[in-house]
């Protein structure tokens, strides 16, 4: 009996692994919500091979066809073309990769930096709680969107502006939520403990607090990840992210808008992108937090 | 009488919002290998103490005179980063409520290790022998199953357990043990002082032993400290104590403590007017100390 217990501690990390995923596994909103991003980012990895046609090439011969299904459509165009011709397929595969780097590197940034200051405010408290806050007061009080446009215009449109508006304007969410989930964690004796054993303050916030605050940051960075892609539709929507020959969402959004009345389908398929895009980072955000909280784990 | 290894004396708490205060004059020594109780009801300043020794008195409070000191040198002198380096691996705590007391995010080994390799200088594959040596120690069944387990595995008794392993690994020369038991049930309790007294007299530990409970400190103390309001009403051996009381204040108590041996006796509430004799007794202190200053 011993011998099988020692050889299970050895194992132990492997198992580990195995339980979380399982864990994982178990919550149908990751498995659909993490399925559907996933899918995307192969989408985005494999776009040229994957787009039926270049998402660029205009054929005015074929302009405003329907997708299939409808009256007059044609085999080769499977959710129809724009106005000048190019494949709305294509170039809502090739909008993917606008949509997720922009997600997934301006919610990093924004959650990085909103953790650091949300982290310190909570822990430290003082007057570094008060100038934490403040400034997230003020932060909050601009309006987002002008923010980010503001932002776009002072360092020039392009994809690098677009993700240094998000991160500048977002890190405000991650800072309030963690650091009122910093100040409940520390008033739990698990932190009294390791503040006897010795350790210094900035070891106790990254080793016992962090790991305490992580679920809720996970979720929190998922559903930033949803909004940050809706950020990005709209300043390419008002024609403020990349140049127009890089297929967007938004800016496809934007052309639509103008043919909605000839082509509809221009317009409906990248807005059902965008909606399917947002609403599975959500469930996936709200999945991982169920599945990865330790005492909702049991 | 060779020098105590920690030696309070006249000390004084205020609380910072309005001045009140909160320890008065308190002095105590204790021993090496002396299990030491400190007894009193909610608000007499038992936590207070504990805390300060520890270093870890919340903002609110303040200390305004006196000394704490560990075998000859003045804790209340030293800057943090001394504090920590001199208290650390010589003073530990078994906290009070073992629910949540270990860190629900990161698995027993982690806990326990933490220490050894902080101040020992450990490796990570010494460390976890150590922290499993300790377990079997306490008498924890299945120890190699509680090092990868998470806290909200374990009961409350065995997370009590963890938590007086990780109290005594590093070999300290003093624990404070704030009301480990309150939070447990009682037949858990009973296994749970049997337990720090053992490994308190196999290290040979000084023990600062936080209660409430006067059972408690027949069963575990060597001597105690009763405190009212902050102040010490009566120091001595708990047999002094217990048997031969001479403040009115631990007459009272001992006749409002059930005993098992004496039916019958016991459950009297504190008469009024011993509370009265209390309160006139310190505000004669307040009042001298005033005229002092």
């Amino acid at each position: 009996m011993a011998e099988i217990v020692t050889t299970a501690v050895i194992e132990a990390p492997p198992r580990r692994f195995a339980k979380t995923l399982r864990a994982l596994l178990a919550q149908p909103k990751v498995v659909w919500g993490g399925g559907f991003i996933l899918f995307l980012i192969a989408l985005a990895l494999l776009a040229p091979f994957i787009a039926p046609h270049d998402p660029l090439a205009q054929d005015l011969m074929s302009g405003t066809l329907p997708p299939i299904g409808f009256a007059e459509h044609d085999v080769h165009f499977i959710l129809g073309t724009d106005d000048l011709g190019r494949d709305v397929l294509s170039r809502l595969i090739y909008g993917t990769r606008v949509a997720l780097t922009v997600a997934f590197v301006a919610a990093i940034l924004a959650a990085v930096f909103g953790t650091l200051l949300g982290l310190l405010a909570g822990y430290y408290g003082g007057v570094t709680d008060t100038i934490v806050s403040r400034l997230i007061e003020i932060w909050m009080a601009f309006p987002p969107v002008l923010l980010s446009i503001l932002v776009v215009a002072i360092m020039g449109s392009g994809v690098t502006s677009v993700i240094a508006a998000i991160a500048i304007i977002d890190w405000t969410r991650f800072a309030r939520v963690v650091r009122a989930e910093t100040m409940a964690q520390a008033q739990a004796d698990y932190v009294t403990a390791a503040r006897t054993l010795g350790f210094s303050r900035l070891a106790i916030l990254f080793r016992e607090i962090l790991p305490n605050v992580a679920p809720v940051l996970l979720a929190l960075l998922t559903l930033e990840m949803g909004i940050a892609v809706i950020v990005e539709a709209i300043l390419s929507f008002v024609g403020l992210s990349v140049s127009s020959d890089t297929p967007t969402w938004g800016g496809m959004i934007a052309q639509g808008r103008q043919i909605i009345y000839q082509a509809w389908w221009v317009f409906a398929a990248p807005l059902a992108a965008l909606f399917a895009t947002v609403l599975a980072f959500n469930q996936l955000g709200d999945g991982l937090r169920r599945a990865l909280d330790p005492v909702m784990q049991r | 009488m060779s020098a105590p290894l920690l030696s309070i004396s006249h000390l004084v708490a205020v609380s910072r919002r309005d001045g009140k205060p909160l320890l008065r004059d308190v002095s105590l020594d204790i021993a090496r290998g002396e299990v030491h109780g400190l007894v009193g009801e909610s608000g007499a300043g038992k936590s207070t103490i504990a805390k300060a020794i520890l270093g870890i008195l919340p903002h609110g409070i303040s200390i305004s005179g006196g000394s704490i000191a560990l075998e000859g040198e003045d804790l209340l002198t030293f800057d943090a980063a001394t504090l920590r380096a001199r208290l650390g691996p010589a003073v530990s705590l078994i906290p009070q409520d073992p629910l949540t007391a270990l860190n629900p995010g990161r698995r027993i080994e982690a806990q326990l290790t933490d220490g050894l390799r902080l101040w020992k200088g450990m490796t990570a594959k010494q460390a976890r022998e150590r922290a499993l040596q300790l377990l079997e120690e306490v008498q924890m069944r299945e120890p190699a199953r509680v090092m990868r387990a998470y806290p909200h595995e374990l009961s409350g008794g065995m997370r009590q357990r963890v938590l007086i392993a990780a109290a005594f690994a590093l070999e300290p020369k003093l624990v404070i043990a704030d009301e480990p038991t309150t939070a447990l049930d009682v037949t858990v309790q009973k296994q749970i002082l049997r337990l720090i007294r053992t490994m308190q007299e196999r290290h040979g530990t000084g023990v600062v032993f936080v209660t409430h409970d006067l059972g408690v400190v027949a069963q575990i103390c060597d001597r105690a400290t009763l405190l009212y309001m902050g102040k010490v009403m009566e120091q001595g051996s708990v047999r002094d104590l217990l048997d031969r009381p001479r403040h009115a204040y631990t007459k009272a108590l001992m006749e409002a403590c059930p005993r098992y041996d004496q039916p019958g006796r016991g459950l009297a509430p504190v008469p009024e007017a011993v509370f009265a004799a209390c309160r006139a007794e310190i505000a004669a202190f307040d009042r001298a100390e005033a005229g002092h200053a």
